[in-house]
């Protein structure tokens, strides 16, 4: 059984819907401890939303340097899957495993509602079961979320095709798209190998039929398939 | 020996700042006309055991590097309080 690892933090505060997301898609779900030294061999690892330390001095910045990160860095650098949904985002460009930085939302206030998001990338760890260029409607819910980069990382991030998911606007509607004021509509990256990934939106919070259409499910299905194919580390 | 160091940190010019947007309106409504491009950072004290002023301040460069800034969005400057 592919197994994998949801890390809380001080102040994680999505790990248990994480956890059942893993757990619905068939995955063996385990929670370790920001405190952990190694993952216990785990398959993937998914780094979840919250506030971890309070977003003191900047979101991810303190919890870049917990015990755990050591592991999940091993990971990464092994070629191994790596998630960071939202608050784990955060910490992920923090640690400088994904580029750039995201920053207070433009529009001054938090962001907490579905938005649309085409997926650009299905070859990543966990977007294999969607359709290219499908596009979907999942919540979001940040106050920072607004993706910044200098003008050659973000050409790079282009032209390596690094951007998996960005917001698209609502046919038919004038209505402002991008939540949160981030270049280039970025709502997620990966790295070139599709192995590293971060996002602002958080799917496991459209996996169970009592909370709307599933479409959040795929990223867990896909992470499932994606290991058991072994093509992940 | 103890010294005193300020660490002041900024985002860096050219990206919007939200926060600094919001007070500049705020200042604006409360009249202080002619206020433009305000940015918000932080300031950060601590006290260091370092042999000298400037071993003080190497020391606080490399935690401006490591955590205390982020280097994608924000410049930092430290002051040493020299006796």
């Amino acid at each position: 059984m592919t197994r994998v690892a949801v890390v809380r933090f001080p102040g994680s505060n999505c790990e248990t819907e994480t956890l059942a997301a893993v757990a619905r898609a068939g995955g063996d779900a385990m929670l370790v401890d920001y405190r952990e030294t190694h993952l216990r061999h785990a398959d993937a690892v998914i780094l979840p939303g919250g506030f971890s330390y309070g977003d003191y001095l900047r979101s991810g910045a303190i919890a870049r340097f917990a015990p755990v990160m050591t592991a999940v860095r091993a990971l990464a650098d092994a070629g191994g899957a790596v998630l960071g949904i939202c608050n784990g985002f955060q910490i992920l460009c923090e640690a400088q495993l994904l580029p750039g930085a995201l920053q207070r939302n433009a529009q001054q206030r938090f962001a907490s509602r579905p938005v649309d998001v085409r997926i650009e990338r299905t070859d990543t760890i966990c977007t294999s079961d969607y359709a290219a260029d499908e596009i979907i409607r999942i919540p979001i819910a940040h106050g920072e979320g607004r993706f910044v980069a200098d003008p050659d990382t973000l050409d790079a991030l282009e032209l390596d095709h690094c951007v998996m998911l960005r917001y698209v606007p609502v046919d038919g509607t004038d209505a402002p798209y991008n939540p949160n004021g981030s270049m280039n509509d970025i709502a997620g990256l990966c790295n070139p190998a599709g192995t590293i990934v971060g996002f602002m939106p958080h799917p496991e919070r459209r996996v169970d039929p009592a909370l709307g259409p599933g479409v959040g499910q795929r990223f867990f299905t896909s992470l499932m398939s994606r290991i058991a194919t072994g093509v992940a580390a | 020996m103890k010294i005193r160091v300020h660490v002041r940190i900024i985002p860096r010019t050219g990206l919007l700042d939200p926060e600094g947007q919001a007070i500049a309106h705020a200042l604006s409504a409360l009249g202080f006309a002619g206020v433009g491009d305000v940015r918000v950072g932080k300031a950060i004290e601590m006290t260091v055991e370092a042999t000298s002023p400037d071993a003080a301040e190497a020391s606080v460069r490399t935690m401006c590097e490591r955590l205390l800034a982020n280097p994608v969005t924000e410049d930092f400057s430290i002051k040493v309080e020299r006796a």
